[in-house]
């Protein structure tokens, strides 16, 4: 059953994903991309993955989209056609597509305890976990306290993230004072 | 969108709801899905949400520049900081067992205040970058 719905979830996202391509209205393409989001995020809750679900609804279909209109709302909405026919990439995009769809053929099993992943670090969360930090929840556990160098160093990324918009934008916020627009 | 009326009312009753929801996603995160990054991603949201309804002026009233850039930095200086609060009783860095009388009781202090931490650094950066892009008005570029 989650099988299925996993499946028509995937149909559903790879069909966004084609109008995605063919649409040149761009806030059509921010709505998409929203749909896909979501999309994504329900996947992602059909794998008990709720945490991670969470952040695709919030950020991908919540702050993206927002940030998408936004940058829309500064230049044109209609895309424009493309000068190059598109045979090049369409066959690096293939090429790569069945290089790691080949790769997958040597993966374990999915949802395979037995896989190596599993049998590493992974065991000795889920066992002691809950005990060695008192949090039921493993991801928080596992995010904030064994992984806390990880966690420490995803938040200098977002805090260098926003830094570098502040410093680009400003910049050209400043040139207004000058002559050139 | 300052003139609809029905949406100035919905929205100011769905921010209050909005943002005890990133609070209880914050503080809930213990037990069940959720933590400082979607928390701070929620509350971003929610002020968002009231600049889209009410017009950047207001939600820059509301959460000032100076307020969301400090956050931006005092997120990570919090986080870091708790990793040199287990240096200074003696642990390691970011050793949380060091941090309480007992150690699962530090482990709820570490994560509590490093999750505060990823929380103000996530709605600072998110709020920037909305006020940055919202900011820029379309019509001088042109």
């Amino acid at each position: 059953m989650e099988a299925v719905i996993i499946t028509a979830l995937l149909i559903m996202m790879s069909a966004v994903t084609i109008a995605i391509v063919r649409q040149r209205n761009l806030f059509a393409v921010v709505v998409l991309f929203g749909i896909y989001s979501f999309l994504m995020a329900t996947v992602l809750v059909a794998l008990d993955a709720v945490d991670v679900a969470m952040t695709e609804a919030a950020v991908g279909a919540g702050i993206s989209t927002i940030l998408f209109l936004s940058a829309l709302h500064l230049g044109q909405s209609m895309e424009m056609k493309p000068l190059h026919k598109p045979f090049l990439p369409l066959v690096v995009a293939l090429a790569t597509g069945a290089a790691l769809a080949y790769g997958t053929l040597g993966l374990p099993a999915f949802s395979d305890p037995q896989a190596p992943i599993h049998q590493h670090v992974a065991k000795r969360y889920i066992e002691d976990g809950a005990r060695e930090t008192g949090v039921p929840n493993i991801v928080t556990a596992v995010l904030a306290s064994y992984r806390g160098y990880d966690t420490l160093g995803e938040v200098m990324v977002v805090f260098t993230a926003g830094i570098g918009v502040i410093v680009l934008l400003r910049r050209l916020r400043g040139g207004k004072r000058g002559d050139k627009p | 969108m300052k003139d609809y009326l029905v949406l100035r009312v919905i929205a100011k009753l769905m921010i209050a709801f909005m943002l005890l929801f990133a609070l209880y996603v914050q503080f809930h995160g213990d037990f069940g899905p959720g933590g400082g990054f979607q928390a701070g991603v929620i509350a971003a949201a929610a002020i968002v949400f009231y600049a889209i309804i009410f017009g950047l002026p207001a939600a820059r009233a509301v959460v000032p520049d100076r307020l969301v850039e400090s956050m931006v930095a005092a997120g990570v200086l919090l986080y870091a900081g708790v990793g040199f609060a287990g240096l200074a009783l003696g642990g390691n860095y970011l050793d949380y067992f060091v941090l309480g009388a007992d150690p699962v009781d530090g482990q709820h202090r570490g994560i509590f205040w490093i999750e505060l931490g990823v929380l103000i650094t996530v709605a600072g950066v998110m709020l920037k970058i909305f006020y940055m892009f919202a900011g820029r008005d379309g019509g001088d570029r042109k």
